[in-house]
């Protein structure tokens, strides 16, 4: 416990705590993805897996126990995830007091030096996503998870939710483009040998979550699921 | 050729400073930077005014004395290159650059470009050393070290400790330089008692000076003239999560 404690206090830690809860939220982000193409399997197949979703190892849990589970658990990871960064930023941005009149960078890419605006953006958006189609805000006839495919189909059906919807999930891609190979490196899981490995990974999974997000409110928008 | 300097001039470490613009008349391509900025500096003193105050000592890329931000890159910018190393056949007649210090909060400034690195002492002073038994050494060749050890551990040890790296990093951070350290050591037999208490006194020391977080950006890697690799960070990462782990506090 103590060791813990101790090792939060150091930077090192924070981000140990960033990358293990942002690992949660990798492997989250992933298991939705998937999930989220079940509508082209038309309502009855996606209202299903919304059902299936509640009712998940029940008997062995109660109904709901492991969504529940999965959702305290995210939840936890995101309060983590946030607090961590804020404390770390805080100190980034404390460590240089006055600044260069000149910065030229040769290593840095846009996503590894967006990662914070990335993650408020992020952030805004799971507030909004949770609003907009958990609890139904602006959605006609909304239905809870029994008419889950109905929500979604009302809910892209309006423009402006779906350029918000792809920028989000843009920014997503790009924070799991550097997030991913990073949260290899924080942990000491990365080293010469790994290191393409890792930035491979990080790639093709922030290439497919923004190309397998996209593609539902596309469709809606397109008329291809409706 | 002929060059127009942008030079940051600051008095002392309590002064404000600002940037000054000098003329550097007929320099060869062949002068280093520093003999550059010594050409520029006699100049100075001939004409009764403060030289411009920079630190250097071996002057063949091996002490880490001389760094300074060259036109937005830490040491100019050339891969594996000291400013003392660079040479001005780099630049052409005309070229204005500019030469600022290194900005950190745990690099204040000294005078001009000169910035106080002690807080890298006082990292190794935490924890980068071995513990050696006096007496009568033993044979050199009853420790063996694999091969692959020995490279890594003496390509980590070639940091000169300039600081570059927290210069280059946005967040100022000084993982590279601390890590460098610590895996120079943590790879040697020699470095094994102290391998996980190194860890967590350095970190704690490292953080104690106000350096920033590392965000696995790569720009110190790629500012270092000794090009030590981003994957010491992780080796760093790993000691210290493993000390924990074994309760090292
Ligand atoms: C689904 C949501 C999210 C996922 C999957 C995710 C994932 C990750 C991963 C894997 C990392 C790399 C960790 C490491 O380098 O060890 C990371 C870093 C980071 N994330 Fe997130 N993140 C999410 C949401 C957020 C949010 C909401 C914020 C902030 C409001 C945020 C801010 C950051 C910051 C600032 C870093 C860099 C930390 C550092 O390097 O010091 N992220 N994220
Ligand atoms: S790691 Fe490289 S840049 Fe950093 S202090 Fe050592 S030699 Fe200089
Ligand atoms: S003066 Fe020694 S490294 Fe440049």
């Amino acid at each position: 416990m103590t060791a813990a404690l101790t090792l939060y206090r150091t930077t090192i830690g924070k981000k140990a705590v960033m990358a293990i809860t942002g690992f949660i939220g990798y492997g989250f982000v992933i298991l939705h993805m998937i999930g989220n193409l079940k509508i082209f399997e038309g309502a009855e197949g996606f209202n299903e897996y919304a059902h299936f979703l509640r009712t998940v190892g029940y008997p062995l849990v109660p109904e709901r126990g492991l969504l529940w589970t999965m959702r305290i658990i995210l939840l936890a990871s995101v309060i983590l995830h946030v607090v961590a960064a804020i404390q770390l930023t805080r100190l980034d941005w404390a460590s240089r007091p006055r600044g260069y009149r000149e910065t030229r960078r040769k290593q840095a890419t846009f996503a590894s030096l967006t990662l914070r605006w990335g993650g408020l953006a992020i952030f805004l958006f799971i507030v909004y996503h949770l609003a907009h189609l958990t609890f139904g805000l602006g959605i006609p006839n909304f239905g809870g998870h029994e008419t889950a495919y109905q929500n979604v189909v009302a809910g892209f059906s309006n423009p402006i939710n779906v350029v918000i919807y792809i920028a989000a999930v843009g920014a997503l891609g790009m924070h799991l483009y550097h997030g991913v190979w990073s949260m290899f490196q924080t942990l000491g899981l990365n080293g010469p040998r790994t290191d393409g490995l890792w930035r491979g990974l990080a790639t093709v999974s922030g290439i497919l979550l923004f190309l397998g997000f996209s593609t539902v409110p596309i469709a809606v928008i397109t008329g291809i699921v409706r | 050729m002929n060059l127009t300097l942008h030079v940051w001039r600051q008095k002392n470490a309590q002064s404000e400073g600002r940037f000054v613009t000098y003329q550097a008349k007929n320099i060869i391509p062949d002068m280093s930077f520093l003999e550059m900025l010594d050409v520029v500096n006699q100049e100075l003193i001939l004409k009764g005014e403060e030289p411009i105050a920079f630190e250097h000592d071996c002057r063949e890329g091996i002490c880490g004395s001389c760094g300074m931000v060259i036109n937005g890159y830490p040491h100019g910018g050339h891969r594996g290159t000291t400013t003392c190393q660079l040479h001005m056949r780099h630049f052409k007649d005309g070229d204005v650059i500019t030469i600022e210090p290194w900005r950190a909060r745990a690099f204040p400034v000294l005078k001009d470009l000169i910035v106080d690195r002690s807080a890298f002492d006082r990292i190794i002073q935490a924890g980068g050393f071995i513990s050696a038994n006096t007496g009568v050494a033993q044979d050199a060749n009853t420790v063996l070290v694999p091969k692959q050890n020995a490279e890594a551990a003496m390509d980590a040890a070639a940091c000169i400790g300039c600081g570059a790296c927290v210069a280059a990093c946005p967040n100022a951070s000084a993982m590279l330089f601390t890590a460098a350290k610590i895996t120079h050591l943590g790879l040697l037999p020699q470095g094994q008692p102290e391998r996980y208490t190194r860890v967590v006194r350095m970190v704690e020391q490292m953080d104690r000076e106000g350096f920033g977080g590392c965000t696995n950006i790569g720009e110190c890697s790629a500012a270092c003239p000794k090009e030590i690799p981003l994957s010491v960070i992780a080796r760093m990462n790993r000691d210290l999560l493993v000390a924990k782990l074994k309760g090292v506090n």
